[in-house]
């Protein structure tokens, strides 16, 4: 009897592009039955945002700043060639007329097909944002000795 | 990701509904009747429609 076959990614770029990878490769392996963990650290934390659009979440004025800054899915810009975000404009555009997924539709087959997401707690103390401010389908808040025990046995991947 | 849909939309159905999935040829083609079947799905047919796209049929 085959174990189960696992996956994990530690979503760690906020990036467009990269966020596309991290989805991609996720959803192609929980589609194929693999269990798929996704831990968002530091610019990852963007991708799980309830709140799209930019806003000035947080305690002080520094964790505003990052709110503003990190305006969620809709506005992630690409690691290269954002030209004041024409970038993901184009890549959008691109995808969309080559019947290629759009990041959008892949977080949600993300969510669809259950692969459990996780919210790194470092990052969140240090940038000021709360459980509530992530979309619901975030399982739990983690550290990095949980995240190992659960990744254990399968490939873990850094995007 | 049309073998992401295809099994989305199968998870939907109810044992015995079937699933016509449109799909390009290539990758597409290879994977979507292969992945079925290891998944335990029944693959009725597979047949070309005209150009470049196919139609897989899918019993659950």
């Amino acid at each position: 009897m085959t174990e189960q076959k696992k996956l994990s990614i530690i979503a760690f770029s906020g990036d467009f592009d990269k966020l596309t990878a991290v989805f991609t490769l996720g959803t192609g392996a929980a589609a194929v039955g693999y269990e798929v963990n996704i831990f968002f650290t530091f610019w990852g934390l963007d991708a799980i945002k309830q709140k799209q659009g930019r806003s000035f979440t947080g305690g002080n004025w520094l964790t505003k700043l990052f709110g503003f800054m990190m305006g969620g899915l809709k506005v992630t810009p690409t690691s290269r060639f954002n030209f004041l975000g024409a970038g993901p404009k184009i890549f959008r555009y691109l995808m969309r007329k080559n019947n290629v997924a759009t990041l959008e539709e892949l977080v949600e087959a993300a969510k669809a097909l259950g692969i459990n997401l996780y919210a790194c707690e470092m990052a969140m103390h240090v940038l000021g944002l709360k459980k509530e401010d992530f979309i619901p389908e975030v399982k739990d808040v983690l550290g990095v000795a949980s995240f190992l025990n659960l990744s254990e046995g399968g490939q873990t991947l850094f995007i | 990701m049309t073998f992401v849909k295809t099994k989305i939309e199968l998870s939907k159905l109810l044992p015995g509904d079937i699933l016509e999935v449109l799909l390009a040829e290539g990758e597409p083609l290879d994977n979507v009747p292969r992945n079925a079947k290891e998944q335990g799905y029944n693959v009725l047919s597979v047949e070309h429609v005209e150009g470049t796209t196919h139609k897989v049929v899918i019993k659950k």
